[in-house]
C-alpha cells in the first residue's frame, strides 16, 4: 500500500468512528455562527454535560450555508445521523439536549432535518426548500466535517483528485481542466485551463501560483465560508494547479479581515506538510511545493490581479497595464497564474470525478456551479451553490424564500461595487457570465443582495460609488476624479439638492470612467450608477424634481411622525430619543418635535406598535 | 519596547516583499506605526522611510496614531447598509461622542467603519474588541457599546 492508501484507511476509520459515536454535537463555528452566538450555545452545552454527567463529543464545523438558521447545531445519537437545529439559543440548548439525549425524542421546534436520510418523523435537511435545489460541489463538506481535521477531508474523497493529477503529466492535467470548461470564478470568467496553459508555455526557471482570496466585495462571503469550512479543498486545488503550471511556490493572498480563515489555513498547511502532501516530494511524485500566506492590508483594488502581485512584492497595490499578462510576466517578473478561491476549490472535484462530470453541470457557456452569498432583504440569507444557468428568481424566491414580512422585491444586486442592479421584471435571467453582463450587471465573485421597496436605488448607487471612490488607487485620472464627481452629484441628489441634468452628467462621466481606466475597478465602478439609472430612472427624478425619496431612506428627505391613533403611550421612544425631542405623557399619544429631530430612527426601530411612521412627503407638501 | 520592535523587524530581514508583513507585525505589537518604527525599518531592512510610509499609507489597515483601549467597528458593507448600518453608526458616533476613524479624548475608544466582515447573513453587524455581534438595531448596538463603556470605566 502507498502512503496515501494508508492515510485513507486511517481517515475512513476516524470518520466511521465519529459517525457511529453515540453523542456528538456539531457546532456551526464559522464567523457567521460566532456572530450569531454559537459561543453561548457551546458554553450551555458544556454546562449541560457537566450537570448530567454526559460524555458528549463536541465537533466544530464550518458553515453549512443556511446562515439564516444560525446559531446552528447538529446532534447525533442513538445510531441516527446528525440532526440539525437552528436557530438555537444558549437558554434553549439544555432543553433540546434533554429531549434528544435523555428522552430520545426529536422536538419539532427549530428542527431543520437530518444531515443524511430522513428517519422516523425527522425529514432530511436536503429536502428543505432552502437546500433542495442546491447542488453542492465546492461547498459539499461545509458544515459537515471539522475543517481542520485532515482525516475528515480525506474520508470524503479529499486528495484523491491530487493523487490522480500527480500520476498524470502536467499537460494532461491542464487538458482535463480545459475539457471541464472551468471558468475563473473571480468575475471575468476567463477559462482557467487556458490561463494555466499560457503560464506553462511561458515557463522559464521559475513560475508562481497565486490564490486570490482577497474577497473585498462588501456583501460577499463565499470565499470566507470555503476557507473557514473546508480549507483543505482549496489547498488541494492550489497544489494541483501548481503542479500543472510547474510552480514550486504558491501564495494565498487573503483578506486580513478574515482572521479565522487565515488561522485555519495555517493549521491545514502545517498538517499537510507533516504527512507529506506539501513540501518536498509530494506523495512520492517528485513534485515539491511550499505555500505562503500573505495577509492583505485593506485595499479593495488588490483584488485586481496586477495590483495583488504588486502588493505581494511589498509595493503600493496599484494595477499596471496588461499585456504583459501575469501568465507572461507576473510575480517578481516570473510567469504567474492567479486564480480565485472558488476556481481552485472546483479543481479537486474535476480531477476526482472527471472533466465530463463537471461539464455535465451548468449552462451551455458556463460549466459547473455558481456560489452566491445571498443577503439583504431575503427571508433565508446564506451561502447558495446552484448549477450555472439557474434563474435569479429560483435563487431569490425558491431558495431565499423571497422578501420577508410580505415586502415587495424591487431589485437584485450582483457583483458588488462592480456590478449592477437587476430589476424584478428580469429575475428570470439565468445566472451565467454572458446573460448577467448583457443585463448590465456582472456575475462578479458572487455577492447577491436582495433589495425591496424600502431600499432607495439612488442611495444604493451613492453607497457603491462612495466605496469605489474611496478604494480607487488614484493612478488613472478618470477613475480618481470621475468617481469623486459622481459621488458628489449623487450625494447632492440624496440630500434633495439635485439639479435637472444631473442624470445626464452622471451618464456621461460614467462612460468616461469606464473607458479611461486601466483596471476593472474603474472599468466597472460606474455599473451600479448606470444600471440604476437604466432601470430606476423615476427614482432619481423623484429625488431631483420633487425632493422626495420614494423608499423613504435618504435622511434629509425623510420625516418621522407618530400616528396618534396607534400610539399606546408606552414612553419607550421618548426615553430612548438621543435628543429628547419626543413629548407625551404616559398612556397618551406622543409627538415628535420636527425641528429638533435628528432622524436617527431610534423611535422607529424601538416602537412596539409600529406607530412611528417614516415617510418622505416631498417638497410640495412640506411647503403647505 | 524599542529593542522589541527592532527584533521584530529583524525577523523580516532577507525576505522577499517583507515590508507589508513587517509593518503588520509592528502594528500588531504596538498598535500603530510610529515614526520611530519607520526609522528602524530603514535601518534594518534598508527600505527608505519615504517608501515605507508610502506603502503604509496606501493600505487602510495601517494607522499612525495610538488607538484607543477598546475598538468598536461598525460594518457598512452592502448587506449592513441595506439593513440600516448607517443608523447604527450615527447612534454610536453620538454615544461615544467621536466620529468614525477617531479616538475618544480619554483614549478609551476608537471607532472605525469597516466595509464587510463577511457576516452578511446576520447583518447589520458591529464588532467590539474582536467580538462580532449580529442582527443589530440602533437600540441593541448602543446597549452593547454602553456595556463596554461602563466596563472600561470600572477597570
Amino acid at each position: 500500500m502507498t502512503d496515501f492508501d494508508v492515510l485513507k484507511a486511517e481517515a475512513d476509520k476516524v470518520w466511521d468512528d465519529l459517525q457511529s459515536t453515540d453523542g456528538v454535537v456539531y457546532l456551526g463555528t464559522a464567523s457567521c455562527g460566532i456572530a450569531a452566538g454559537i459561543g453561548e450555545v457551546k458554553r450551555e452545552t458544556e454546562r449541560w454535560m457537566a450537570e448530567n454527567g454526559a460524555d458528549l463529543r463536541l465537533s466544530e464545523v464550518g458553515c453549512i450555508g443556511t446562515c439564516c438558521f444560525e446559531p446552528l447545531v447538529s446532534i447525533q445519537v442513538h445510531g441516527n445521523p446528525p440532526v440539525a437545529y437552528g436557530p438555537v439559543e444558549g437558554r434553549t440548548m439544555g432543553g433540546l439536549l434533554d429531549s434528544i439525549i435523555t428522552h430520545k425524542r426529536y422536538p419539532t421546534e427549530a428542527l431543520l432535518g437530518s444531515i443524511g436520510d430522513a428517519f422516523g418523523d425527522v425529514p432530511s435537511i436536503w429536502d428543505h426548500p432552502v437546500t433542495a435545489t442546491q447542488k453542492r460541489i465546492i461547498t459539499e463538506n461545509n458544515g459537515i466535517i471539522d475543517p481542520v481535521e485532515l482525516e475528515h477531508y480525506i474520508s470524503q474523497g479529499g486528495f484523491e483528485g491530487l493523487k490522480k493529477a500527480l500520476a498524470m503529466t502536467p499537460d494532461e492535467v491542464i487538458e482535463t481542466v480545459l475539457e471541464s470548461g472551468l471558468r475563473g470564478r473571480g468575475g471575468a470568467g476567463f477559462p482557467s485551463g487556458r490561463k494555466w496553459q499560457m503560464c506553462r508555455q511561458n515557463r522559464t526557471d521559475k513560475s508562481y501560483m497565486v490564490c486570490n482570496a482577497d474577497e473585498g466585495d462588501p456583501g460577499a462571503f463565499m470565499d470566507r465560508s470555503i476557507l473557514e469550512g473546508d480549507p483543505y479543498r482549496l489547498l488541494e486545488g492550489l497544489t494541483t494547479a501548481s503542479y500543472a503550471i510547474g510552480a514550486d511556490e504558491a501564495y494565498i493572498y487573503a483578506r486580513a479581515e478574515y482572521p479565522l480563515a487565515i488561522k485555519r489555513l495555517r493549521i491545514a498547511i502545517a498538517k499537510l506538510e507533516e504527512v507529506g502532501f506539501l513540501g518536498e516530494d509530494i506523495m512520492g511524485s517528485g513534485f515539491s511545493l511550499s505555500i505562503h500566506i500573505k495577509e492583505g492590508a485593506g485595499a479593495f483594488v488588490c483584488g485586481e490581479e496586477t495590483a495583488l502581485l504588486a502588493s505581494i512584492e511589498g509595493k503600493r497595490g496599484m494595477p499596471r497595464p496588461r499585456p504583459p499578462y501575469p501568465a507572461q510576466e507576473g510575480l517578481w517578473g516570473k510567469p504567474t497564474v492567479i486564480n480565485n478561491v472558488k476556481s481552485l476549490a472546483s479543481v479537486p472535484a474535476i480531477m476526482r470525478l472527471g472533466a465530463e462530470h463537471f461539464a455535465s453541470i451548468g449552462s451551455e457557456g458556463t460549466k459547473g456551479t455558481a456560489v452566491f452569498a445571498l443577503t439583504g432583504k431575503v427571508k433565508y440569507p446564506g451561502l447558495v451553490e446552484v448549477p450555472m444557468g439557474t434563474t435569479i428568481r429560483e435563487i431569490v424566491e425558491g431558495i431565499g424564500g423571497g422578501v420577508p414580512d410580505g415586502g415587495k422585491l424591487k431589485a437584485v444586486q450582483t457583483g458588488g461595487p462592480s456590478g449592477g442592479c437587476i430589476p424584478e421584471s428580469m429575475l428570470d435571467l439565468p445566472v451565467d457570465f454572458e446573460s448577467l453582463q448583457q443585463a448590465g450587471a456582472i456575475m462578479g465573485s458572487g455577492g447577491m443582495v436582495v433589495m425591496d421597496e424600502e431600499t432607495c436605488m439612488v442611495d444604493v448607487a451613492r453607497y457603491f460609488i462612495s466605496f469605489t471612490q474611496y478604494e480607487s488607487c488614484g493612478k488613472c485620472p478618470p477613475c480618481r476624479i470621475g468617481t469623486k464627481k459622481m459621488k458628489d452629484i449623487l450625494e447632492r441628489i440624496c440630500d434633495g439638492n439635485g439639479d435637472p441634468g444631473d442624470i445626464e452628467v452622471l451618464e456621461e462621466i460614467g462612460s468616461t470612467v469606464r473607458m479611461g481606466s486601466l483596471c476593472q475597478l474603474g472599468g466597472t465602478a460606474p455599473n451600479p450608477v448606470l444600471s440604476t439609472i437604466k432601470y430606476f430612472r423615476e427614482e432619481y427624478e423623484a429625488h431631483i424634481s420633487d425632493g422626495r425619496c420614494p423608499a423613504a431612506v435618504c435622511k434629509p428627505l425623510v420625516t418621522y411622525t407618530i400616528e396618534p391613533d396607534e400610539c399606546i403611550g408606552c414612553t419607550l421612544c421618548a426615553k430612548n430619543c438621543p435628543v429628547s425631542c419626543i413629548a407625551g405623557a404616559p398612556k397618551e399619544a406622543h409627538v415628535i418635535d420636527q425641528h429638533q429631530c435628528v432622524k436617527c430612527g431610534m423611535c422607529h426601530s424601538i416602537c412596539p406598535k409600529d406607530a412611528v411612521k417614516k415617510t418622505s412627503p416631498g417638497r410640495k407638501e412640506v411647503v403647505e | 519596547m524599542v529593542t522589541d520592535i527592532r527584533k521584530i523587524i529583524e525577523s523580516f530581514k532577507d525576505r522577499k516583499g517583507a515590508i507589508i508583513p513587517a509593518l503588520q507585525a509592528v502594528q500588531e505589537a504596538q498598535g500603530y506605526i510610529s515614526p520611530e518604527s519607520l526609522v528602524t525599518i530603514e535601518d534594518v531592512l534598508g527600505i527608505s522611510r519615504n517608501e515605507a510610509y508610502g506603502v503604509a499609507t496606501f493600505y487602510s489597515q495601517f494607522r499612525f496614531s495610538k488607538p484607543g483601549e477598546h475598538e468598536v467597528k461598525v460594518c457598512l458593507g452592502t448587506a449592513c447598509h441595506v439593513k440600516g448600518g448607517a443608523a447604527i453608526m450615527d447612534i454610536i458616533e453620538d454615544d461615544l461622542g467621536v466620529k468614525a476613524g477617531g479616538t475618544t479624548p480619554d483614549g478609551k475608544f476608537t471607532l472605525e467603519r469597516v466595509a464587510c466582515m463577511g457576516c452578511c447573513a446576520v447583518a447589520p453587524v458591529i464588532v467590539v474588541d474582536d467580538e462580532i455581534h449580529g442582527k443589530m438595531a440602533p437600540g441593541t448596538a448602543k446597549e452593547i457599546v454602553d456595556r463596554t463603556v461602563s466596563k472600561g470605566v470600572s477597570e
